[in-house]
């Protein structure tokens, strides 16, 4: 479960002065539910999600991540939540098994556990055959699988996507894209962020439109279709910018 | 505090680091190659120069066969046909010295007059020095001998011309004289060495990961950031003392060979306590100069940035070292408190056995404050978004 409230985050720039990344968010994610946060470039999407995983400290607001408070019990949210996004990279100058080994240990996890959780990890997203090759020399679809892996590890409750698909060929968004689905399928809570309408549409039970820091509008696809009196995702997401402007 | 997430990010970093060739390259290859064998080369380019006999010309030797025969005896030179050109000649580095002996000289000083040898050099050109020294040192001893001779004709004593002899006697012991000698170039080497090694590590793990977006992914984990930084600042500062460490013994190592070879007068006795002493000091040092460089590697935004601020940081730190070797400059409290400064005057003082303990603690002291100081720069930087975030 996460639980936004009045979240806000103002940055100082010395040209810009003050940018209210997110400004009031607030939204509920249910577990076994895929909720997408859905906004154009620099909309806010990836400020919200790095309050959530306690990589940034909200200006004022909360969340609940898994019950812990990010501002009061950050060290807990991160131990909750797999968090990946195109700007989570992997040690080049380590194999995949390490990479993940590395966050396995990172999260507590002692040998006895880690060890037939990683094979298993390894065996259910196909990795074996890469499983000891640097992560430089993988591909990218190979890269993405390693951090599924990586974020994986420890069984969170929580996973938080910042447009994990960003950049990436048709099939390995593809498998991303199953995969987010699969974790909504087992019970854990998922917020995904993405400007890809389509995406969006398909695999979101939920979805909250963010502009200029701000969600304009949230609820179920029927829902946002029911208010907004249009049919596609894209023409609803137009008319509520258009509103707000 | 736990030390478990500590140790688990120090040996990921270690063991990532140490697969980098560039590591490798700066922790390994160059103190105990590159160092070592530069120094070698340049000791046996010395050596060969010194060796090496120097062109001189004789000008005037027609009319005073006698001392130019016996200069001609000499196998120190390689004489050249006289010409008119010597100037051209000498400027141009084609011959290393002129010396021109009066025509009638050999008939002058046997009648007793004032006569005057001249040698032309190019002063400064280190071989046109050496040929004229050894120019001089030659009529020196002919002028000697014959005041000798003129003496014993005339049954007068040799103290006439000679009346006191000057003679200069060591009473420094061995070690002090190695401690001095080692001690001006052990800091220096030292403290070179501790950053030149820390700069790499720090830059590769710090702005580095900025740049390869590596430190999002480790900010995700549930570790306190604390323990993040420090377990860094443990690799970047177990690299510097490597390096360290591997200098200074290869460089002992070239210092003793060369002992054993043309160099057997190198003075080469050190106290093993005072040398324990100078590697206890290096520690604070290192730990000073790491957690310097790891900071400076946060707030850049690039390694490209962090190398700008870092390669300064080195001739920085390279001055105090200098200052400490230069004569005059000796201990006392005031300078016990100038950071790097400090520590190459207390290491001078211990290697040559001059040092009192209240130097030692108030060094020591203000070594680790000033360490304790720079980590938690480094801590209270990794803890900034605004750091972290630079763009």
């Amino acid at each position: 479960m996460i639980e936004a409230s009045a979240l806000t985050k103002i940055f100082h720039d010395r040209k810009r002065g003050q940018i209210r990344a997110a400004d009031g968010v607030a939204f509920r994610c249910e577990p076994g539910r895929i909720f997408g946060l859905l906004g154009v470039n620099g909309a806010g999407k990836t400020t919200c999600l790095r309050l959530l995983a306690t990589i940034l400290r909200p200006t004022s607001g909360t969340a609940a991540v898994n019950g812990f408070d990010i501002v009061r019990e950050p060290e807990k949210v991160r131990a909750s939540i797999g968090f990946l996004s195109t700007a989570t990279a992997l040690y080049g100058r380590l194999t995949a098994y390490e990479v993940v080994e590395y966050f396995g240990r990172l999260h507590g996890l002692e040998d006895g556990a880690l060890r037939p959780r990683i094979n298993a990890l390894f065996e259910t997203l196909e990795m074996n055959d890469f499983r000891d090759r640097r992560c430089d020399k993988l591909s990218t679809g190979m890269k993405q699988k390693t951090s599924i892996a990586r974020t994986l590890v420890h069984d969170p409750p929580v996973m938080i996507f910042d447009e994990p698909t960003l950049g990436l060929d048709v099939l390995t968004a593809r498998a991303v894209l199953g995969f987010i689905r699969d974790c909504g399928r087992r019970g854990k809570t998922v917020i995904f962020s993405t400007h890809v309408m389509s995406e969006a549409e398909k695999l979101c039970d939920a979805i909250a439109i963010i502009h200029g820091g701000r969600i304009l509008a949230d609820g179920t696809l029927a829902q946002l279709r029911q208010r907004a009196g249009v049919e596609g995702l894209e023409d609803i997401f137009i008319k509520a910018v258009e509103e707000h402007a | 505090m736990n030390l478990r997430p500590l140790a688990i990010v120090y040996r990921k970093e270690l063991r990532d680091l140490l697969r980098d060739w560039r590591t490798i390259m700066s922790m390994v290859i160059v103190p105990v190659v590159v160092v070592p064998a530069l120094i070698l080369g340049i000791l046996k380019i010395v050596s060969v120069t010194m060796k090496e006999r120097p062109q001189v010309m004789v000008l005037g030797a027609e009319g005073s066969p006698e001392t130019a025969a016996a200069l001609r005896r000499l196998k120190k030179f390689d004489f050249v046909p006289a010409g008119p050109d010597y100037t051209n000649l000498i400027s141009n580095k084609k011959i290393r010295a002129a010396v021109e002996i009066p025509k009638d000289f050999d008939a002058a000083v046997e009648g007793d007059r004032k006569a005057t040898v001249h040698i032309y050099t190019y002063e400064g050109e280190p071989k046109s020095m050496l040929a004229a020294q050894q120019l001089e040192e030659f009529f020196q001893h002919r002028r000697q001998a014959m005041v000798r001779r003129r003496l014993l004709e005339r049954m007068l004593p040799e103290t006439l011309a000679t009346p006191y002899d000057i003679q200069r006697t060591n009473v420094a012991s061995p070690r002090q004289v190695s401690g001095l000698v080692i001690g001006m170039i052990l800091p220096y080497l030292m403290i070179v060495m501790c950053l030149a090694g820390a700069i790499y590590p720090a830059v590769d793990l710090t702005a580095g990961e900025k740049e390869r977006g590596t430190l999002e992914t480790l900010l995700c984990s549930p570790v306190a950031r604390t323990h993040l930084v420090l377990g860094k600042g443990l690799v970047v500062l177990t690299v510097s003392l490597a390096t360290a460490v591997l200098s200074v013994s290869s460089n002992g190592a070239a210092l003793v060979f060369l002992k054993s070879g043309s160099a057997a007068r190198l003075p080469l006795a050190l106290d093993p306590l005072a040398l324990a002493g100078v590697c206890a000091m290096m520690i604070p040092l290192a730990v000073f100069l790491s957690a310097l460089a790891v900071a400076v590697g946060l707030f850049a935004r690039s390694s490209k940035e962090a190398n700008t601020y870092l390669q300064p940081m080195l001739l920085l730190a390279i001055v105090p070292a200098i200052v400490a070797a230069l004569p005059g400059v000796e201990f006392n409290y005031g300078l016990a408190l100038v950071p790097i400064l400090n520590i190459s005057l207390l290491c001078k003082e211990l290697l040559t056995g001059a040092c009192h303990w209240g130097h030692v603690l108030v060094v020591f002291g203000s070594m680790t404050l000033y360490a304790a100081l720079a980590v938690a720069a480094a801590v209270a930087l990794f803890k900034r978004e605004s750091v972290l975030f630079r763009t």
